[in-house]
This record gives C-alpha cells, structure tokens and sequence, in this order.
C-alpha cells in the first residue's frame, strides 16, 4: 500500500493537471485493497460514523461494495478481476455483433464527457487577469531594464542611434597596406607555426621592426643632430680660411697657428685612453699577458699625466693617494677581474669585490678634493667614525633614562655620562648629547606645563632677545614693564595656541627657544658671527657708497632723517601699538558677539521715575539671552582679527538650493569641486569634462527605440496579446497554466 | 545580466502570492495537506534551473515559515521590508511591486548620490592624471646659481654672473642712468615683455625691454607716485601727484580720474580688471578698467596709506599701516578680511608670493619677518636688518628681494614651495642710488630695480617661472595674439564680489542660506516634506489591530530601526580602529632613527 501511494505521490509531482482527480484515485485504490485487510474497512466506517456524527457536515453516499465471490446475475462486482469495470463491457453480449459498435462509440463520447465546471465569481477571475497580465507585463518590460540602466548611466548618448561597426580592421588588412620603408626593416618572411603565419609575419617580427621603424623614423637624435651640425661648423671655418689665406696671409698663417694648436689639444686629450685599436686588443691580451698588463697601465699612467691640471706643491701627498684610486678606476674591470680568477674564487663574491674598490673609491673621492678645508672635514670624520658606536649605545642610554626619569632634572644626566666617557672627542660628542637630550626634556615639560605660567616665561625670553641685541633704543625706555606684561599676555595666548599651530611654526619655536634656555657655546656663537658678518657686510658697504652718490645726498639725508625721526617716534609709541590692537580685537569680539534681549519695562509693576532702576530680579527674568555662536576662527591667534562677518556680495553667487539626488551639501560640493575649465585643465580633460550628455544630429529624425536596436527580437508584443484574447471563460485550470507560463 | 538579475527577482516575488493560492484552493481538503505540502513546495521551484534554485534558498524557507502563518494572515509581505531597504539593487527591477510606501525613492537616491560620486572622484583622478602627464611638456628648466664649493653665493657680483652666462641673458643685465628725474618706480607687464618706469620728477616712459625698443616718453610735469601696467601693455595707469591719469603705449593721455585722487600706490588684478589705488587721504578704491566704473571705495580708517600689495592667489589687498598692523581687503566687504599685527612699529612694505601662501613684511622696527597666510597667520621666520627694508617683492619661483638703502639682498628658499630662508642672503648687489621700486620681471631670471640713480635690472638666476603658458601670456605674442587674449580675458572676467579670503568659495554651497530655504519651506508648508515618515502599521482584522498589538509592531520595527543604526556606528568604529591601528604601526619609528641626528 505504501508503494502504490508513493507511486501516486510521484505521479502528482509529474501532473498537476490531475490535481483534482487524485483523491477519486486514491479512493478507488483504497476500495482494492480492501480485500486484504477488513480492519481497515472497519476502521473507515467507524471514522465515517464519527465524522457524521457532526451534524454540520453533509453525510455521504455510503460506498456499495459487498465481498461476494459468486457473480451473481442481479448483482454488480468488480471485486475477482481486479479491474475497473467499463461501462462498455456490459453491452458486450456472448457473441460480438457489429450494431453494437455505434452504441458503444456514443457511449464512449458520453462518457469523456465531463461535467462544466463551476466557472469562478467575476471579482476572482478579474484579479487573476490582473496578476497574470501584470507579470506578463513586469516580464517584458524588465527586457527592457538593463538598456535603460545603461543609457542612464551613459557619459554620452548619441542620437539618432547607430548600429556601430566594429571600427577595428582585420590585421590582414592592415599588414597587406604595410611596406618596408628600408632596406634595414624584414621583408615578411612565412613564419611556421604560428597562428599570424598566415600572414607572413611572426610576433617577433613585427615587435623588431617596431624597434626598427622608431630608430630610422623618428626625428635625428641629439648626438646625430650635434654631428651634423659639426660637420657644418668645420666645413664653414674652412672656407673661411681659405678665404682669408687669399686677403691676408699673415692673419692666415696665425689662425692656421691656433687651429693647429686647437687639434693638438684634443689630441693630447684623447691620447693614451684605453679607447685605441691598440689599448683594445691589449685589453684583451691582458687577460693572460702580463705585460700586456703593463703596458696598458703604464698607457693609463701617461694619460693620467698629461689630462692632469697643474697643482700646487703641497698637495701633492694627497693627490697621488687621489690618483692611485683614479688609476685602478679605469683600468678596465676585466683585468682585475682575471687577477682574481687564478684563485678560482666565487663569481658572486668577485662582483661583490669589484664592487667594494668602486665603492672605496667613491667613498674616497670627496676626501680627495683640493681644498684644504674639507679634507680637514674628512679628517675630523674620520675621528669620528670610531667613537660612532660608543655614541649610539650611549644615546640609547640616554634615551633610556629620560624616559625613566623624566621628572627629574637635566643635570642627572651629566655625572653619568661623563663617568663613562674618558677622551676629549667622545666627550664632545656627549655635549652634544646632552643637548639633545635637554631638547627632548624641554618638549616634554614645555608640553605638560603649558597652563601653567611657568611656561610662558621661556615665550617671552625667545620674544625678547631679537630687539635686545640689535635695538637697545627701543628697550632702553621708561615704559618697558608694561610692554613686558603686555608681551606675556601675549605669550599667554600664544602657549595655548600652541596646540593648533603648524609644525614649521613649532618647530621655529623651539630650534630658537634651544640656544637661548641652553647655554650651548659653539652654536650660539655660530649665530652671532653670522649676524655680525651680515651687519658688516651691510654697514660697511652703505657709507661707501652714499659717498659716491653725489646728487641724491641731499635726499638721502632727508630720509634718514625722516627714518630716525619716526624710528625715535615708533619706539616711544611701539607697547601702545600692541594695547592698541588688544583693545581693537575685544571691541571686534565683542561686536561680533550675538546680542542679549532685555525686555524689561523699567516702571512696570513698580514704582517708576528719574533714577529709578528695575530689579536685578526683574531684569534677569526678561532677559533673553542670545545663543552662543560657534568659536572665532581668530580665537587662538592672538596677533590676529579675522572678519567674522558674512560676504553677502560672495553668497549670491553661491549655490544655495542642493539638486535632487544629494542630501547633503557636502556631497554636492565633492562633484563640483575640481574646476573643469581649461584654465586649470589639460585640453584633453577640459575637453572630456565638458562633453554634452546628449548629441543629436542636426536634421536627423530620432526615432523611438526599437527591440532590434539593443539585439532582443521583436516577437515580444504577441506574448502580451495571449490573455487578452479569450478573456471571457476562465477555470481554475487555465488559471494555473497561466500562472505557471507566467513563472517559466 | 539584465535578464539574469531579473528572473530570480520575479521569482522570488512570485511564490508567495502562488502559495497563497494555493491555500485557498487547498481549503476545503485541509485533510491530507500536512503531507503534501513541503513537497509541492518543493516542486513548484524545482524545475527551472539550478543556480534560481540556489539563489531561492534562504528566501524560500522563509515562504514556508510565512504560510504557516498565511493561513491566518492573508499579506505575508510586511515583514519584508526592512530587508528590501537594505539593499537597493533590487529596488530597481521589481518596479513597483514592493508595497513599502514612501521606502522606495530615498535609496534610490542615495544609490544615484553614490555614483555621482564615484563619477567625480574618477573624473578627479583622471585630470589630475592627465595634468601630471602634461607636465612633462615642461621642457624648460629654471635657472639657479651655486657657488664653488661651499663659496658664498652672495659675493658673486653681477659682472661675474653676466661674464658666466651667455650673451642674450648678459645683455638682460643693463642699467639705466636717469639721474635727472629723481628715484623710480618701474613696474613690468604680466607677460614680462615690457617696462614701464615713472621718476619722481614726472618723467614717464615704456619700452620693450628685452628689445630695448623704446614706445613712448614723456614728461606729464607731476610728480609721479607709482606706474603700473593695466591687462596689457598697451594702457598704463600713473599716480601722480593730484589724480590718477592713464595713458596708452604712445605716450597719449587717455583718461583722467578725478574721483581716485592723491594716489600712492596702485595695485592690478589682472584676472578682475581691477585697479586698486591706495591714497594718501585713507581710501582704497577699486576701479574697474573695463567698464570704467569704480567698484568700491573703502576707507581703512588708517590713515595715510602707502604700503599695498595683493595676494596673486585670491586677488586681496594688503595694506600696511603705520600702527604695525597689516589689513587685508576685498571690495564686497567694507570692513578689512583680516587684520594681522606684524610689528611693533609702522609697517614700510608688504609682498605676497604668488602661491598665497607666504607674506614678507618690513617695519619700521627693522625687522623683515615672513608670515603663513594658510589661516594661522604667524610668524615663521624673522630677521632683523640693520636698517629695515623700505621695499620688498617676491619672484614667481618664491625669491625675496628686500632693498635696504641703496643695497638690495634676496634670498631663495629650498624648493619652490618653501619660504624663502632668511639665514643666508641668495644675492646681494650694490646701487646708485636709495631703492624706490622694485619687481622680479615674470618669466625672466632678471629684477628691475628703480632707484634715484634709473633703473637697474639685473639678473637672479632661478627667479623667474621658465614656462609660460602661451595662452594665457605669452612674451612672444603677436599683436593679433594679443587682441584674441583680449577678447577672451574680458569674456572670463570673474567678478569683483567673489573677491575673498578663501578662492574657492564659488564651489561652496551657501549653507545658512540653504538651512534658512528650508525652514522656511517647512514653515510654509506646516510639515517637513523631507522628514522620514513614521512607521504606521497597517490595520489588521479578527481584532489583532489591538492596541497593544499596534504598539508591539511600532516598537518591532523601531527596535529594527535602531539596531540598524548601532549597527552602522560599531562598523565605523572598527573602521577607524583600523585606520588607527595601520597608521600607527606606520609611524613606528624604525630602529635606524637612532642615527638620526
């Protein structure tokens, strides 16, 4: 039993169609296996007596079948064969007659004949209609949505539209045009095995000739270009001389003097070089001729000598160190090279060796320089170079400690470093050590103590010195306190500026804030010599000259004068100029400050008259107090008044409504912000950046467009017109053929 | 792929309503439905193809879980929104089916906001790219000039400069002995071809300088305060003593302005046609030369004004004023940008770099400092000069030349970028005479210097920019070439109000005024049109629209709502997690700092 309804589970999932029959099926199939088990008979007919138990439900026709092995003649039973019992079969008398044959075809007609189906409620069939043709529709249509996409995503559309041909030529057509332009380029040649051989002209090919058609096409390269005109040169210089032996002989004879002297110049220059047929094969020949060796260096040695410049006595210790290196240089690498062969050593530590004396020379040539001055440099380099790593351990040292101990004070520092170094250059070494450590420190508490007063103390020192040094007229004045206090409220604000400030400022800060905190000697010299150097340049000069200018010293005096005359003025004035401009930007804050509202009407509610005031109670409940604004753009720049104030005239060249897709102005100033005119632009991008989105021609129809444009075929209208044929009869079983069209 | 993304969609919308159906054809035989169910679900996807089958999974199982409850409730789809929020790819091709009101037109947007984003960024790029490629038709190389080992560069004189280079830029070194007409301002055109020089005396002339062809001299028998070159070198304005006059390259007198009296120094914006004159009763006034109109005239409540440069990059004005303060200004606003306090004594010269980024300033408290204009507006780097400079200008390249008397010193920076060091003087050169005019000639490595003794230009190798822009000006143009630039100079003429602080503003979008828009929209129509709709849900039969049943789904989808944003800021918070954390162990310093000094 389980089989067989398997059997029909398989067969619903094949056929839908026979949905609606399944149960009599199944029923029917029930009524065979009735035989075999009687209980299940039983159980069904007590499962009947309880369902009609409920009244509700309408009672069923009892099933007739009776088990009864006898055919009786007054009884009908299918039960023996196991078939079904066809109608048919019970006009089929003992003997076949053919008149019979017609009855039974009529019967047969009647028979598949089924009942009309009850056709469904208007409302029903109109919805399904809808669904089924809206999905239809959503089906078609949705054909059409990747050609939509596209052309609204287009940076160009073009219309009327075109069906584009491939713009590209077939190779053959463009190999077939192509001739060798000389004799230096491969004629195409057959080249087997290769899929463009066809063509007569391998991958290799075309990529040597391509090499070959950009040397022999492109315009004369420099050094060709310099050759010719050369020629041209000497053919010219010719001709003139040639002329100038028939006007002037002894003019003649004298340039012929100098160009001979000329050429052996160069000759002299290019003599004894390794560039000779000679010095070539002998390079060669070095390899396992000694003296071939020899010869080729002694050769090197006499250019050496002759491309020389003269030098003076006393450096020439120094310049035959220089001219060893220049020798080994040039000696060409190979020599060298097969030296190291007879050892047979490896090739990868050969390189590395030839290397290392390019290296060493290298490394060697600046020392080598003339001056005298930098080979001191050099020298006291190289005193350095072993203490190097004693100042690297100790640097770290150093740094370990600060990091230990960055409260304490600088000063630990020095015991300890003095204890471990014992000569006078390591020490210079930790001077500077120091210093560096000091800065770092200074950063630090400069960083941490930036509140506090302490540290405007150094802001206001590195302020001061500048007009101390050069200008005691303008310090030397009764009224320097205040300036001082001014200069630190200054400073104040500065310190907290500080955060806000671009590097390059803090950095100046600090490298000036160093040499004055830090007694440190030598540097602090440095500076002053420098300034010294710059005033005497300058100061010495001056006078000089204004001797010399004769007619303008009048005027000169004038200005002077003038200039002494208002510097005197300034410097009387100058701590006014910084109060002034204090009191200027809290008038511009306070200006610029939205205002409160009082409302307060003084006599209301009490007693009013001349001299009478309102509450402070009164006062503080009607007054409205304005929102505070968004900081000044000036607050932390003390020496600064930025205009707050809106630029109306700007604004009404502005954007001020935001175009449909963006929600937020700044997205829309992202896709506005890079300028597309060619000002600012290449002309390729200016001219990309302003391509119109859509290009008609002029005199052309555009035409709708059509399925065949975007390569669908056009049958899809006649899938639309299906259901709107036959609209009137619809059952349940159209609907679901249909709908399940619909679905594929 | 259209047909690919689509099929799924329609039928992944399709099987609920069809399951729906179902059930209610299947009403009357609820009898064996149990069985048949999963099975048939199962067969009415199967057949299609394999990969929809797939894709169906997840969805599918929720089908069944939602007709479980479709027996009661006849419209599964409401839990579903959120979902299709998420993604909106596939928004687009259901068209119209998703019930979710008023869910649809906000992604959709968002999407199209993105890729018009992406379109920008990528178009960004792409110039930037094609600029970058161009810039290898920059064939020419700027000048420089170094001493032999470790010689100092500034004790190089000219003679030995001009004894060096070859004899078309010797012969750009010249000097000019006009002892007559008393110290000179000179001024050259934007193209660098021509000069023009006033003396003091009321001598005025124009030449070509290079050519060294003279176009007009004339005496106007005024005292002549500054000289300057309007859009070309065809017109040239001239303070003198009472008005401005301005004449043509013949020497003739064009116009004279009378409202722009008592002048001092005179300043042009090229790029606006606008001529700023300073004058000695405090007002800054803005004439514009190609409509001949004045502008604006702002009173700087200073004083006298003598002192003025503008910043090349945004076309404001710097005046100097005798209480240390520099003032910046613009003609849309009557009030000073910005007012910076640069010395301690009056200001004596002001000069911008072409960049806009560095000021040099000197004052009467000798000491030259050089400011950062990028918004801090502080000091970075200060010298005192043993007499103050009374004249200060910048080349293209971001030299400084300062004259101090009759000595004029310049200094170069490390690269182009850099502000100038004012450790070392790069040059130094003697005159004839006091300083009264100076400016690096554009394009040329030469400075015109006026002083009482005439004119001296001399040559600073590395000052001048060594390509020009044969569109924009070009020395060697025609005058055909020149009258087309004309044309097309006037047609791009940017107006004076867009004139401050910040160049840019134009690709700004006026914020107050688009939030003040919209209040007022908002007022107008009694309802934020664009605010989000709250979530009402839909009423429900068989009395499971209670109250409390409301209230739950309200809460339901605000929760939803919620978790989404929480969910979104822990995304960004890890994302900057990571930045952090990538750009942290990018910045370890590596064990080779140590040598570092």
């Amino acid at each position: 039993m389980t089989a067989n309804r398997l059997a029909e589970s398989l067969l619903a999932l094949s056929q839908q169609e026979e949905l609606v029959d399944l149960p009599k099926d199944y029923l029917l199939s029930g009524s065979e296996d009735e035989g075999d088990n009687d209980g299940e008979r039983e159980h069904q007919k007590l499962l009947e007596a309880i369902s009609s138990l409920d009244g509700k439900n309408r009672r069923k026709l009892a099933e007739r079948s009776e088990a009864s092995l006898k055919v009786s003649e007054f009884n009908v039973s299918s039960e023996g064969s196991g078939e079904k019992l066809v109608l048919a079969d019970l006009l089929e008398p003992v003997k076949t007659s053919s008149s019979l044959a017609t009855v039974k075809k009529q019967l047969n007609r009647v028979k598949s004949k089924k009942t009309v189906e009850l056709p469904l409620n208007k409302e029903e069939i109109e919805r399904i209609h809808r669904e089924v043709a809206f999905n239809k529709t959503t089906q078609v249509l949705s054909k059409w949505d990747p050609v939509v996409l596209k052309n609204r995503q287009a940076e160009q559309l073009v219309f009327p539209l075109e069906k584009e041909e491939p713009a590209i030529a077939p190779i053959e057509h463009v190999l077939s045009g192509w001739k060798p332009t000389s004799s230096m380029m491969p004629v195409p040649a057959p080249c087997p095995g290769n899929p463009l051989g066809s063509m007569g002209i391998c991958a290799y090919d075309i990529r040597a000739s391509a090499k070959l058609l950009n040397s022999s096409l492109l315009p004369l390269l420099p050094y060709r270009y310099h050759k010719v005109v050369k020629k041209g040169k000497a053919k010219k210089a010719l001709k003139e001389f040639e002329q100038l032996r028939k006007v002037n002989p002894a003019a003649a004879l004298e340039e012929l003097e100098k160009i001979e002297k000329a050429r052996m110049m160069e000759r002299m220059s290019l003599k004894h070089q390794n560039s000779g047929k000679w010095a070539k094969s002998k390079a060669i020949m070095a390899k396992y001729d000694l003296e071939a060796r020899q010869a080729m260096q002694e050769q090197l040695a006499k250019n050496k000598e002759l491309t020389q410049k003269l030098q003076v006595a006393s450096e020439s210790e120094e310049e035959e160190g220089g001219t060893e290196e220049v020798e080994e240089l040039l000696v060409p690498d190979v020599v060298n090279e097969v030296q190291m062969n007879a050892d047979g050593p490896n090739p990868w530590m050969l390189r590395s060796c030839t290397s290392d004396t390019k290296e060493a020379a290298t490394q060697e040539d600046p020392e080598q320089l003339p001056e005298p001055e930098a080979h001191e440099v050099s020298e006291s380099e190289g005193e350095e170079r072993p203490v190097a790593e004693e100042e690297i351990l100790l640097r770290e040292f150093e740094e370990r400690r600060s990091l230990r101990k960055r409260s304490e004070l600088s000063q630990d520092a020095e015991p300890a470093g003095s204890q471990e170094t014992k000569d006078s250059s390591s020490q210079e070494v930790l001077s500077e050590l120091r210093v560096l450590a000091q800065k770092l420190k200074e950063n630090d508490q400069s960083r941490k103590q930036k509140a506090s007063s302490e540290g405007t103390i150094p802001q206001v020192q590195r302020e001061e010195p500048a007009p101390e040094e050069e200008e005691p007229l303008l310090l030397q004045r009764p009224e320097r306190v205040q300036t001082l206090e001014e200069l630190e409220e200054l400073g104040k604000e500065e310190c907290f500026q500080n955060k806000e400030l671009p590097r390059p400022v803090l950095e100046g800060q600090q490298s000036e804030r160093t040499p004055n905190n830090r007694p440190d000697a030598p540097k602090e010299k440095k500076k002053k010599e420098q300034m010294i150097d710059l005033q005497n340049l300058l100061t010495t000069q001056s006078p000089s000259v204004k001797s010399l200018a004769v007619p303008t010293i009048e005027e000169l005096e004038d200005e002077e004068e003038r200039n002494q005359r208002q510097m005197i003025k300034e410097a009387f004035a100058g701590d006014d100029v910084i109060r002034d401009f204090l009191k200027e930007k809290r008038e511009a804050v306070e200006a610029s400050k939205p205002k409160d509202v009082d409302l307060t009407l003084p006599g209301w509610g009490e007693w009013g008259g001349v001299g009478l005031k309102p509450s402070a109670k009164k006062r503080r409940r009607f007054l409205i107090k304005a929102p505070e604004g968004p900081p000044r753009k000036d607050k932390n720049l003390p020496n600064v008044i930025i205009n707050e104030k809106r630029n109306i005239h700007t604004a009404a060249h502005q954007v001020r409504v935001l175009p449909y897709p963006f929600t937020h102005h700044w997205q829309f100033e992202r896709t506005i912000q890079t300028p597309i005119g060619s000002t600012w632009n290449t002309q390729r991008a200016f001219q990309k950046l302003t391509t119109p989105k859509v290009v008609t021609k002029p005199g052309h129809i555009i035409n709708p467009i059509k399925a065949e444009d975007v390569g669908y075929r056009s049958s899809s209208r006649s899938d639309l017109s299906v259901i709107q044929r036959n609209p009137k009869r619809i059952t349940t079983r159209h609907k679901k053929q249909l709908k399940k069209s619909s679905v594929d | 792929v259209g047909e690919m993304e689509t099929a799924p969609k329609s039928g992944r919308d399709v099987p609920p309503k069809k399951d729906k159906l179902q059930t209610k054809r299947r009403k009357p035989r609820r009898y064996w439905e149990e069985e048949t169910v999963p099975t048939r679900d199962g067969a009415s996807a199967g057949p299609p193809c394999n990969k929809k089958n797939r894709e169906l999974r997840p969805q599918r199982r929720k089908n069944a879980h939602i007709l479980k409850k479709s027996r009661i409730s006849k419209k599964p789809q409401v839990p579903k929104k959120p979902r299709e929020w998420k993604n909106p790819e596939s928004q687009r091709s259901l068209s119209g089916v998703n019930p979710g009101p008023g869910s649809s037109p906000l992604p959709r947007s968002k999407a199209k906001t993105r890729s018009r984003l992406e379109v920008a960024e990528a178009e960004e790029e792409e110039t930037s790219i094609k600029a970058a490629r161009s810039e290898l038709l920059l064939a020419e190389e700027p000048g420089f000039l170094e001493g032999e080992d470790g010689e100092d560069t500034a004790k190089i004189c000219q003679a030995d400069i001009v004894e060096a280079v070859d004899i078309a830029s010797a012969a750009k070194h010249f000097d000019l002995n006009l002892r007559q007409f008393g110290p000179y301002r000179l001024n050259y055109s934007r193209t660098g071809r021509h000069l023009a020089f006033g003396g003091r005396r009321g001598h005025v002339a124009a030449l070509d300088w290079v050519t060294k062809k003279l176009m007009c001299e004339i005496n106007v028998m005024e005292a002549v305060r500054d000289i300057r070159f309007l859009h070309s070198e065809a017109l040239l304005a001239v303070a003198q003593n009472r008005w401005l006059h301005i004449y043509d390259n013949q020497g003739i007198e064009l116009h004279c302005i009378r409202r722009c009296d008592r002048v001092t120094r005179l300043e042009f914006l090229p790029f606006h046609f606008l001529l700023a004159t300073a004058s000695e009763t405090g007002f800054l006034t803005y004439l514009d030369v190609s409509v001949g109109k004045i502008v604006a005239a702002l009173n700087a409540r200073a004083g006298r004004l003598d002192v003025m440069s503008q910043n090349p990059y945004n076309a404001v004005i710097h005046l100097g004023h005798s209480n240390g303060t520099v003032s910046l200004w613009s003609p849309a606003m009557k009030e000073p940008l910005a007012k910076i306090l640069c010395h301690r004594g009056g200001v004596r010269a002001v000069a911008v770099d072409s960049t806009g980024t560095y000021m040099a300033t000197s004052g009467l408290d000798h000491q030259l400092k050089i400011f950062d204009l990028r918004g801090t507006y502080q000091p970075l780097s200060t010298r005192t000069l043993p007499h103050g400079a009374g004249h200060l200008a910048f080349s293209q390249r971001g030299l400084l030349v300062a004259g101090m008397g009759d000595v004029v010193n310049i200094w170069a920076g490390q690269g182009k970028a850099s502000p100038p060091s004012l450790e070392q003087p790069y040059l130094t050169h003697r005159l004839s005479g006091p300083v009264h005019g100076l400016q690096f000639c554009p394009f040329e490595d030469v400075l015109g210097v006026g002083h009482s003794g005439g004119i001296t230009s001399m040559l600073v190798p590395g000052a001048g920019e060594p390509n020009f822009d044969g569109l924009e000006s070009n020395p060697y143009r025609s005058r055909k070439q020149r009258q087309e630039w004309e044309v097309k100079a006037l047609l791009e003429k940017v107006p004076a109000e867009l004139i401050c602080l910040d160049p840019r503003a134009l690709a700004k979008v006026d914020v107050i005024s688009l939030e003040q828009g919209k209040k007022e929209r908002i007022e107008r129509l009694g309802y934020d049109p664009e605010a989000k709709a709250p979530f009402q849900p839909k009423p429900k039969q068989k009395g499971r629209s209670s109250t409390a049943s409301l209230v739950k789904r309200k809460r339901k989808v605000m929760d939803e709502e919620h978790r989404d944003k929480v969910r979104q800021s822990l995304q960004q918070q890890q994302q900057r997690h990571k930045e952090v954390k990538a750009k942290s162990t990018g910045a370890r310093p590596s064990a080779l700092d140590r040598f570092v000094r």
